[in-house]
C-alpha cells in the first residue's frame, strides 16, 4: 500500500514535467515567401489545410466589413467556375471549404481524405479559390446585402450590441474597435472594387501562413505548400499594426434594451502575443476567471450567489494588445448588484493576487491538460497556423508547461498590478427594465 | 484536502485483479468493446491511441421527453445539482478534483439522455470513474444549494429562450407540433414550472433514474479495453441495481392537418420554421425511409452546392438563410425540420412558397445520380474525419444507446446512405412531407417605430406594400 502512495505524487510529476512534448513543427518558406508550418500527423487518411493571411477586419480601414466580405466571396467563383460548380467540386470529393474572418486574421482551410487523386483535386480548387476567386459582382452585392439583415438581427441581440460598444470603447481609434461585420453606411456604400482591392493587397504569399497537418510526408507537404503558394503573388507583408493606447479613466455605457437580462462587459486594453507577461497574466487569469466552474469569478457570482449562468474573464491576445474581459448576464433588476460584486473580485484579485493554493491548482489544470490540447489534428492544425501567424518559437508548445511551473504568486500580482487597471475599466451594460 | 483522500484512493484501487474476468465482451465492427456489468450498466471501450489523452461519458436514460408537464427541466435542473457534492465531497468540488488533475469536464441534457463527461490524460481516467460512481448513488441534494442553482438555471433559461427570439419560436413550434408526446416539452423546462420546481422533485427523480442499470460508461482514448472493464467493475460494479420503471409509451396523437402559429417577439427581422411528421430509426417500420429522409436532409442542405443554397439563397435569393434536417436517432417519432430567413424584400410569404415549391420538386422529379453521388462522397468522408474527434465519437456511440439502439448501427450508416435511390427519396417525400403532419410557425417581429410608422401610413392613405 505503501508504495502505491508514494508512485502518485511521482506520477504526477512525469505528467507534468515529460509528456508534454508538443507535436514536431517543420518551418520553412516556399519561394514566393509564404511561411509553411508542417505536423506530420499519421494515423488518420486526412490532411488538413489552413492558409492564414494577415487580413482581418484589423484592415477595414474605412471600408468597414470589406474583409468579412472577402473571405465569404472566396468560393464564388473561379476561372471558369461558378459559385455552384466550386461547391459542387469540393462535395463530390467529400472535401470540406471553410473561410472565416477575425480582427487579426483571414482563415481559409480545406479538409480532405489524404487519398492521392482526392487530395489533389481538392488542393488544386483550393488554391484556386485562394488566389483567383472572380469575385462577381451578382454575388458581391447578395452578400453585400445579406450582411445587411445580419446587422439587423444583431441590433436586437443584446450580446452583440455589448460587445461591439466594449470593442469601440476599449480601441477608441484603433483598428481593433472595427467590427468585421461592417456597419450600414460602410456596407451601402461598399463597391466590388473595394472587395477586388482588399484581395489583391492581402491575400498574397509574403503575407500568408500556410499550416499543413496530417498523413503526408515532408517531401509531399512542400509540394501541396507550393501548389497552394505558386498561384499567389509574393507581395508584401501587411504594415504593422499601431500600439494600442491604454485608457486615461474609466468609461461607463449603460444601453437600453428591450431584454430580461443585462448583458454586462467590462474590461480594457490587455495583452498581445508574444507578450512577456503572457504565461503569468494567462495563467493569473485562469485562476481569476479563466477556468470554467471552478474559478474565482463563477465561485463568487454563480456558485455562491446564483446571479449568473455564466461569467468568465479573459485576456485574448492578438498581434497588438488584445481586450482583458469580464463577462456576465444577469436579470435586469440584480445587475447593478452583480456589477459590484464583479468589480470588487476584480480589485482585490488586484490587490491581493491568487493564494498558493490557488495557483497550485491552476497549474496542476493547465500542465496536467497540456495533452488535451494537441490531441486532434484539428486542434494541431489551429495551433501551428497561430503559432506561425504570430511569429511565435517553434518549441512554443514544448516549453509551455515549464512555462506555466515558472509563474508564481509575486509574479503575477505583479503583472496583474502592472497590467491590469481597475480604476480605468470599460463598463458596457445593455438591458434595463422596461 | 479532499483531493489528497481521492487520490489516495485511486492509488488503492491499482491492485490487480486476481478474479476472472466475466464479461460479456464482444468484438464489434466499429472496434467498439462492450461489457456488462452485473448490475446492468453497460461499458463501451473504444482505444484510440492517437494521442494520451481519454474521454470518459456518463450516459443516463433520462431527459426532458421522460417528463411530464409540471415538472419540465427536472432533468437539466438536476444535470446542475450533480455537482453540489455527495456524502463526502461538498459543492463544487467534483469540477474542482477533475481541474486539478488536468481535466475538462461538463454535462448535458437533451430530450433523451443526460451526459455527464471528462477528457482527461490517460493515467487520471480512475479519477474520474471514482466520482461518476460516487454521484450516480451518494447524491447530497441541499435546499441552500438548490435554491442558488434554480436560479442559475433561470438566467441559463432567460439568455438562451426567452432573450433570442428565434429561440422563442423554437419552443413554442414544438410545444404546437407535439401534443401527447413529450418533444412538446422543452429541455430546459418552462418557466412556471422552473418557479415551482422543489428539492423533492429533484430527489424523486434522482432516485427513479439515477442508477447502474440506466446507465452507460463510454471511454474512447489511449487505453486498453478490459482494463477499463475492470476499472469500471471496480468502481460502479458495487452499486445496486435498481428496477426502472418503464416509460409509458406516449406516442403523438396522429395529426390532422396543418398547424400554424405566430410568435411576436423582440426581432428586426423574421423567420419561418417548418417541420414534419417523420419517424426516425428507433421507430421505423422500414428503416430504408430514414435513410432515405436522411438523403433528403442532404440534398437539400448538403452543403453549399445543395438545393437551398444553390436555388434559394443564391438563385432566386429569396432567402439569406434557409436550412433542412433532422435527426434519425432520435427515441421517439420527430419532425423533419426547415428553417430560414427571407432576404431584404422578400416576404416570409414568399420564402414559405420557395421551400414548399422544393418539396413539390422531391415529389415529382426524380433527385439526379450527381446529387446522390456528392451526399455519398460527403458521407463517406465525414466518417473518417469523426474519427479525429474522440469526443464525437463517444457522444455518437453515447447517444444511440442511449436512445435503445444498438451503436452498431452507426457502421451500417454509410452503407445504408449510399443504398438509397432516387426512387426512395421520391417516395418518402411523397409519403412524409405533406400538409397532414406539417406545422409551421413564423417569427413575427415586434417593431415598435415600424408599428408607429404603419400606423400613421394606414391614417394616411393606403400604404400599400
Amino acid at each position: 500500500m505503501l508504495n502505491k502512495i508514494l508512485l502518485l505524487p511521482l506520477s504526477l510529476l512525469l505528467i507534468a514535467s515529460v509528456s508534454h512534448a508538443g507535436p514536431k513543427i517543420e518551418h520553412w518558406q516556399t519561394e514566393n515567401g509564404a511561411r509553411v508550418f508542417y505536423v506530420n500527423a499519421p494515423g488518420l487518411p486526412i490532411v488538413d489545410l489552413r492558409i492564414v493571411f494577415d487580413a482581418g477586419s484589423a484592415r477595414d480601414a474605412d471600408k468597414s466589413g470589406v474583409a468579412s466580405l472577402t473571405s465569404s466571396l472566396l468560393d464564388e467563383g473561379t476561372g471558369k467556375l461558378n459559385a455552384n460548380q466550386v461547391a459542387e467540386k469540393f462535395e463530390g470529393l467529400g472535401a470540406q471549404y471553410g473561410a472565416s474572418s477575425l480582427r487579426d486574421m483571414a482563415v481559409v482551410s480545406l479538409r480532405s481524405l489524404s487519398d492521392e487523386a482526392i487530395l489533389d483535386k481538392a488542393l488544386d480548387l483550393f488554391s484556386q479559390v485562394v488566389a483567383a476567386p472572380t469575385l462577381p459582382e451578382k454575388s458581391f452585392q447578395r452578400n453585400r446585402k445579406a450582411m445587411l439583415v445580419g446587422l439587423q438581427v444583431a441590433s436586437k441581440r443584446p450580446n452583440v450590441i455589448a460587445s461591439k460598444t466594449f470593442y469601440k470603447q476599449v480601441f477608441n481609434d484603433h483598428p481593433y474597435a472595427i467590427d468585421g461585420s461592417g456597419t450600414e453606411p460602410s456596407l451601402t456604400n461598399m463597391q466590388r472594387q473595394d472587395v477586388v482591392a482588399f484581395h489583391k493587397q492581402y491575400y498574397v504569399a509574403s503575407n500568408a501562413v500556410i499550416a499543413i497537418v496530417g498523413e503526408v510526408s515532408r517531401a509531399r507537404a512542400e509540394a501541396l505548400a507550393n501548389r497552394v503558394a505558386s498561384g499567389l503573388v509574393k507581395g508584401e507583408r501587411a504594415a504593422k499594426l499601431v500600439k494600442v493606447a491604454g485608457l486615461s479613466s474609466g468609461i461607463t455605457k449603460r444601453i437600453k434594451h428591450e431584454s430580461q437580462q443585462t448583458h454586462i462587459l467590462v474590461g480594457q486594453p490587455g495583452m498581445h502575443r508574444g507578450d512577456p507577461d503572457y504565461i503569468t497574466l494567462y495563467v493569473g487569469n485562469h485562476i481569476f476567471g479563466g477556468s470554467g466552474l471552478v474559478s474565482r469569478l463563477s465561485d463568487s457570482i454563480r456558485e455562491q450567489r446564483g446571479l449568473a449562468y455564466s461569467v468568465y474573464s479573459y485576456f485574448s491576445p492578438m498581434r497588438e494588445d488584445g481586450p482583458f474581459m469580464m463577462g456576465m448576464q444577469t436579470k435586469n433588476s440584480q445587475a447593478d448588484d452583480a456589477l459590484k460584486i464583479l468589480n470588487n473580485e476584480l480589485k482585490s484579485y488586484v490587490t491581493n493576487g491568487p493564494s498558493e493554493d490557488e495557483l497550485k491548482r491552476s497549474k496542476q489544470n493547465i500542465t496536467g491538460g497540456f495533452a488535451l490540447r494537441v490531441d486532434s489534428n484539428k486542434k494541431i492544425t489551429e495551433y501551428i497556423a497561430m503559432i506561425g501567424f504570430y511569429d511565435l518559437p517553434l518549441d512554443y508548445l514544448d516549453t509551455f508547461n515549464a512555462r506555466v511551473e515558472a509563474v508564481t504568486v509575486a509574479k503575477i500580482k505583479d503583472a496583474f498590478k502592472r497590467r491590469v487597471h481597475p480604476d480605468k475599466l470599460v463598463t458596457v451594460m445593455v438591458g434595463g427594465e422596461k | 484536502m479532499h483531493l489528497v483522500s481521492i487520490l489516495l484512493l485511486s492509488a488503492t484501487l491499482a491492485v490487480s485483479f486476481t478474479t476472472p474476468l466475466q464479461a460479456k465482451h464482444r468484438e464489434g465492427v466499429s472496434d467498439v468493446r462492450q461489457y456488462e456489468l452485473d448490475n446492468g450498466m453497460k461499458i463501451l471501450v473504444k482505444e484510440d491511441h492517437r494521442a494520451p489523452v481519454v474521454v470518459s461519458q456518463v450516459w443516463y436514460k433520462v431527459g426532458s421527453s421522460y417528463e411530464h408537464n409540471g415538472i419540465t427541466g427536472v432533468s437539466h435542473v438536476l444535470e446542475h445539482m450533480m455537482f453540489k457534492g455527495t456524502k463526502t465531497l461538498g459543492p463544487n468540488e467534483f469540477s474542482k478534483i477533475i481541474a486539478a488533475n488536468g481535466g475538462r469536464e461538463n454535462a448535458f441534457t437533451g430530450k433523451d439522455y443526460t451526459a455527464y463527461f471528462q477528457s482527461l490524460h490517460k493515467d487520471r481516467l480512475e479519477v474520474s470513474m471514482r466520482l461518476e460512481a460516487d454521484r450516480m448513488q451518494n447524491l447530497s441534494l441541499r435546499e441552500e444549494d438548490f435554491v442558488k442553482e434554480v436560479n442559475v438555471v433561470k438566467e441559463e433559461r432567460r439568455l438562451r429562450t426567452e432573450d433570442k427570439p428565434t429561440s422563442l419560436t423554437y419552443e413554442q413550434f414544438i410545444a404546437t407540433a407535439f401534443q401527447s408526446s413529450p418533444y412538446h416539452h422543452p429541455i430546459i423546462g418552462w418557466m412556471e414550472d422552473l418557479d415551482s420546481m422543489r428539492l423533492e422533485d429533484l430527489q424523486a427523480w434522482y432516485e427513479r433514474w439515477y442508477s447502474p442499470s440506466n446507465a452507460t460508461l463510454v471511454i474512447i482514448g489511449d487505453v486498453e479495453a478490459d482494463k477499463v472493464y475492470r476499472m469500471a467493475k471496480k468502481h460502479f460494479g458495487p452499486i445496486p441495481a435498481s428496477k426502472i420503471k418503464p416509460l409509458k409509451p406516449q406516442r403523438e396523437t396522429k395529426q390532422r392537418g396543418e398547424r400554424r402559429l405566430k410568435v411576436r417577439a423582440q426581432a428586426e427581422v423574421p423567420y419561418l420554421l417548418m417541420g414534419y411528421k417523420v419517424p426516425v430509426l428507433l421507430t421505423a417500420k422500414e428503416p430504408n425511409e430514414v435513410y432515405a429522409l436522411e438523403v433528403i436532409a442532404g440534398i437539400l442542405d448538403g452543403g453549399n452546392s445543395a438545393r437551398l443554397s444553390k436555388d434559394l439563397v443564391r438563385g432566386t435569393q429569396i432567402a439569406v438563410s434557409a436550412g433542412a434536417g433532422y435527426d434519425m436517432y432520435d427515441r421517439i417519432d420527430n419532425l423533419f425540420l426547415f428553417d430560414g430567413r427571407p432576404s431584404t424584400g422578400n416576404s416570409i410569404e414568399v420564402l414559405e412558397k420557395a421551400l414548399r415549391e422544393q418539396i413539390v420538386r422531391l415529389q415529382t422529379t426524380l433527385a439526379t445520380q450527381d446529387e446522390l453521388d456528392r451526399i455519398k462522397a460527403q458521407v463517406i468522408a465525414a466518417k473518417v474525419y469523426e474519427l479525429d474527434s474522440v469526443f464525437y465519437q463517444g457522444m455518437q456511440i453515447g447517444t444511440l444507446e442511449t436512445v435503445g439502439l444498438d451503436h452498431t448501427r452507426l457502421d451500417e450508416y454509410v452503407t445504408r446512405v449510399r443504398a438509397v435511390t432516387p426512387a426512395q427519396v421520391q417516395a418518402v417525400a411523397k409519403k412524409y412531407l405533406i400538409d397532414e403532419g406539417l406545422t409551421v410557425a413564423i417569427l413575427d417581429p415586434i417593431n415598435e417605430k415600424k408599428e408607429n410608422n404603419k400606423a400613421t401610413a394606414a391614417k394616411g392613405a393606403d400604404h400599400a406594400k
